[in-house]
């Protein structure tokens, strides 16, 4: 979903999940940043599970640690209980500090309090006092250092990959299920991933990698990368969505660099020749 | 555009020369504060794709420096009397000397001021646009800014002289030598036709065993001379200011700040076993010259050539942290046969594995195989054929495993479908040995006769596969949550039961605190062992494994973190064993002596105050001393906070470690997924076996 778009009204939000609940999609996802203009992600999915009925809602992600542990966990029990246990909440610890700035809590020792979290919300979706429910929404975590990795298979459900071509997701893969397989955890990891797309004519891809740009400007030089890395042609679409499927990705979320309904066809167009 | 550029080595000269071709109007000036001609070192290395980069960049110096290459495609391992040939490996040498002159040439030729004996005394006083730092290792303009490009240097731990030689190798040459003062290799490649150069290194017991920390410079030059003999074959060394040193690696935090950027030396340096720092230096000249070229403005263009090279370069210095670590430690391996020591010197850093060397030698490949094959069978007739290293048996006590590879089944049910996967041994998870031992109500047990036909008939469905179990106690680990969702969460108040471990360390800030074991518990948790011990026996496993790691109960004992003891059992590493061999031993004896039995041990903690090397080496010793066959290499989960390493082959450096000093059968774990990986583990004699990711 556009949420972090700028100038994306929030009726357009709950229109886009609705129409891609009429599509051949999954899940719809959002994003969050703070110190940006764009809606926040979790009274976004709020709004959507009352809209929608079957699509899987999913944060990716949600900046943990900027948030209350307990206030998070009655926030995400209400959109899991309120949907009927379609949540998917992906946490990480951000890439922006200006974000914990803002919100005035710093940014040493996120990682820890990002485990402590994860801990935390497990026991309070289980406990009476606070959010008790029978399942708690599937717990997902973000990450590229090893402790990253070592956190996700101690306390999450799965993983999640930050961006790049399928190569990338490979090695993430690869040490996630290391990381997972070390740990005796029973089962598999879920491995989640993302990437960027618009679609259409030049102007709206150079408005699309125009937003990738502006969104990703706190990267440096880095966010020409980024911009040059969104999808824009239906083959670029194909080409990743296999990628990434022959690479054992669960679920892969495309975010919209245009917030227009319009892409939410030309997506499924473009997976219809995958 | 003024561009100033400090030092006229292969990267300043090669920087200037591709820029001005390209903006003729840039106004260039280099300074150098050597004389012109004057130059340090010998030859110069460069791979094929190093070469093509070359002809795309500038072709008339790409032209001229293949005029003047010497090429050979074979490396030479000089080990033990003979020497082993690895071909394929295209590589060319040229002399410093002529590739400066030949740069410089091309510089001059296109406008590019060079201004000789000009050192930088003050590098605020340095003007132009752009100011190009290509000064070396020792850098004046880096280190003027050295709190922005904050540079770190790390030495290696060995000692290594360049010198000259006339006597011309006709490929890379590795050459090995033991005597009663250490062990010594040499480095040798040609670069003119004429010359080569003769790096010699040692480690430092070696250096100071022969005196090389006190002798002068000829005397190091005749130690040398008498050393290498064989491969010099009458030659002498040549003396080039040469000095004993130990390896610097330089990394910088930021590569470039305002209008300074760093290029080559000044940038980075990685060890000189894995390629030379010119290869670095002018692939550095390229990145730069096209960041510049493609972007718009001087931040853009020098950020994008550090995104550009920084992650490339910092690939190629890991790649030249884990030879250079190799080359430090290469008395561990002078056990191995020729082809075996050959082997696992080709594959040291981690960039060329079997299937890469097979491919650019199949002949010594093919010998490889056909060697292991003979090794196992304990033969001197070497086979005529022989399928690659982890398909060869491996032989513990009676038994015979039929080849290297190892999968998991955690409970009998899964037992059947792992031995029909094709792996030589399949490994139980965690079993525990009393119900208190289990890690959870989910953990499978062997301590009733139930459990144990129930293994039992699992274990009759199997033919020709070796099936081990793993016994365990979970210590404080124990009365947690089955980890479906998460891992260590206790079991809430009625559900659990009491804890038992080294000290009364709680495993996490929510789990129950266990009780330090006295005499009586020691005794019981023993006698558990032992009849947990007799039914495995009963129900057919081929050998028993005891866990010894991840901070479980027998684990807790091993590593200080979790041993806090003041009595017999606590202290030093002998101590701290002392209960773990006790459980060990009594094992032993009720398991048969032909059959082997193995510990899974951790190697490391990862966490400091953990468990060091020395102390696991010391371990596997005293478990070998006691009976035990196999050591599975573990690392991490002692405590909670600690930092892993998830990296393909980083916990088989700890089993090539453990295997070459304690002289154990190891088995490998971590990130191996293919045959591919298991075959450059086995066949390099890292470890005996290795234990199957699932995919």
């Amino acid at each position: 979903m556009p949420n972090a778009v700028p100038a994306t009204p929030a009726s357009l939000l709950v229109e886009w999940a609705r129409t891609a609940e009429g599509g051949p999609f999954s899940s719809v996802g959002v994003v969050d940043r703070v110190v940006y203009e764009c809606h926040d992600p979790l009274t976004t999915l709020a709004a959507v599970a009352e809209a929608t009925e079957r699509i899987g809602l999913v944060t990716m992600v949600v900046i943990g640690p900027l948030r209350n542990n307990a206030v998070l966990a009655k926030e995400a029990a209400a959109i899991d209980t309120v949907s009927g246990g379609r949540l998917t909440l992906g946490l990480a610890v951000g890439a922006r500090a200006e974000d914990y700035t803002t919100v005035g809590i710093s940014t040493k020792a996120r990682g820890d309090r990002l485990t402590q979290q994860l801990l935390d919300l497990r026991l309070f979706w289980e406990r009476d006092e606070v959010a008790a429910m029978t399942q708690g929404p599937r717990l997902l975590v973000g990450g590229s250092s090893d402790v990253s990795f070592l956190r996700m298979a101690r306390y999450a459900d799965g993983y999640i990959h930050g961006g790049g071509p399928p190569r990338t997701f490979v090695r993430a893969a690869d040490t996630a299920k290391t990381a997972w397989n070390e740990l005796a955890r029973t089962a598999s990891p879920q491995l989640w991933a993302q990437g960027y797309f618009a679609l259409g004519d030049p102007d709206t891809v150079a408005r699309g990698r125009a937003y990738m740009r502006d969104y990703y400007a706190f990267t440096g030089p880095f966010a020409e990368r980024i911009a040059e890395g969104m999808l824009a042609t239906p083959q670029a679409v194909a080409q990743f969505v296999r990628g990434y499927a022959e690479a054992g990705c669960d679920e892969l979320v495309l975010f919209p660099a245009v917030a227009e309904l319009a892409q939410i066809d030309l997506l499924a167009g473009a997976l219809a020749e995958v | 555009m003024k561009v100033t550029v400090v030092g006229a080595g292969p990267a300043g000269l090669y920087f200037s020369l591709l820029y001005k071709k390209a903006r003729p109007e840039a106004d260039i000036v280099v300074y150098e504060r050597n004389p012109f001609g004057a130059t340090y070192g010998w030859g110069v290395v460069f791979s094929d794709r190093t070469l093509t980069s070359f002809r795309e960049a500038d072709y008339k110096t790409y032209i001229q420096i293949v005029d003047d290459f010497i090429i050979w495609d074979s490396i030479d391992i000089s080990y033990r009397d003979q020497v082993l040939r690895c071909g394929g490996q295209v590589f060319s040498g040229i002399a410093r000397k002529t590739l400066l002159s030949l740069l410089h040439e091309r510089c001059v030729e296109l406008g590019v001021t060079i201004e000789h004996e000009r050192a930088v005394a003050d590098v605020g006083g340095l003007s132009g646009d752009l100011i190009v730092a290509a000064d070396g290792v020792r850098s004046v303009v880096r280190d003027a800014h050295a709190d922005r490009f904050r540079p770190r240097f790390s030495s290696g731990r060995s000692r290594y002289i360049w010198f000259g030689t006339e006597r011309t190798f006709d490929s890379f040459t590795f050459a090995f030598r033991a005597n009663n003062d250490g062990f010594f290799q040499a480095h040798a490649y040609p670069f003119d036709g004429q010359m080569s150069t003769f790096i010699v290194e040692c480690d430092q017991a070696s250096w100071r065993g022969a005196g090389l920390d006190r002798g002068s410079e000829d005397e190091s030059i005749a130690y040398c001379e008498e050393l290498f003999a064989p491969e010099l074959r009458g030659h002498s060394l040549r003396s080039n200011n040469s000095k004993w040193i130990s390896f610097e690696t330089l990394r910088n935090k930021s590569w470039h700040h305002d209008n300074v950027v760093l290029v080559g030396d000044a940038a980075h340096t990685a060890h000189f076993s894995i390629g030379s720092g010119t290869k670095l230096a002018m692939e550095d000249s390229i990145a730069l010259v096209n960041a510049l070229l493609v972007k718009d403005t001087m931040p853009a263009a020098l950020s994008e050539y550090q995104l550009e090279r920084k992650p490339r370069v910092e690939r190629f210095q890991e790649a030249a942290r884990q030879s250079q670590t190799y080359f430090e430690n290469t008395r561990r391996y002078q056990h191995m046969e020729p082809l075996q020591f050959g082997f696992h010197l080709l594959s040291r850093s981690g960039r060329i594995d079997y299937d890469d060397l097979r491919l650019r030698d199949r002949h010594f490949v093919g010998a490889v195989d056909r060697w292991f094959t003979a090794s196992v069978a304990d033969t001197e007739t070497t086979p005529a054929i022989a399928a690659p290293p982890t398909f060869a048996p491996l032989k513990l006590r009676t038994k015979t495993i039929p080849n290297r590879i190892a999968v998991r089944a955690e409970r009998p049910e899964e037992l059947g479908a792992a031995a029909r996967s094709g792996a030589g041994l399949v490994l139980t998870g965690f079993v525990a040995v009393s119900a208190h031992a289990r890690i959870s109500p989910a953990t499978p047990g062997i301590y009733t006769q139930k459990q144990g036909a129930e293994w039992q008939r699992a274990l009759k469905t199997i033919a020709g596969t070796c099936v081990a179990i793993t016994l365990g106690h979970s210590g404080a680990r124990g009365a947690t949550r089955a980890r479906t969702d998460m891992v260590d969460v206790p079991l809430g108040p009625g559900e659990d039961w009491p804890l038992l471990a080294s000290s009364d360390i709680a495993y996490t800030r929510r789990s129950q605190t266990p009780v330090a074991m006295d005499r009586d518990h020691m005794d019981d948790v023993t006698e558990d062992f032992v009849a947990a011990a007799r039914l495995a026996r009963a129900a057919g496993f081929d050998l028993l494994e005891l866990h010894m790691g991840h901070g479980y109960l027998l684990g807790s004992f091993i590593s200080p973190l979790t041993n806090q003891r003041t009595d017999s059992w606590g202290g030093a590493i002998k101590d701290r064993l002392r209960y773990p061999l006790e459980v060990l031993e009594a094992v032993r004896s009720e398991w048969p002596d032909e059959l082997p039995v193995g510990v899974a041990l951790n190697v490391s903690d990862w966490a400091p105050g953990g468990t060091t090397l020395p102390d696991a080496v010391a371990a596997a010793q005293a478990l070998k001393e006691h009976g035990c066959d196999l050591i599975r290499v573990l690392a991490g989960q002692t405590t909670t906070a600690y930092s892993p390493r998830y990296d393909a082959y980083f916990l088989t450096h700890y089993a090539d470690r453990l295997r070459n000093e304690a002289g154990i059968a190891t088995l490998a774990t971590g990130d191996i997924t293919t045959v591919d990986h298991a075959n450059t583990i086995v066949a390099g004699g890292r470890a005996d076996l290795c234990l199957l990711r699932p995919l």
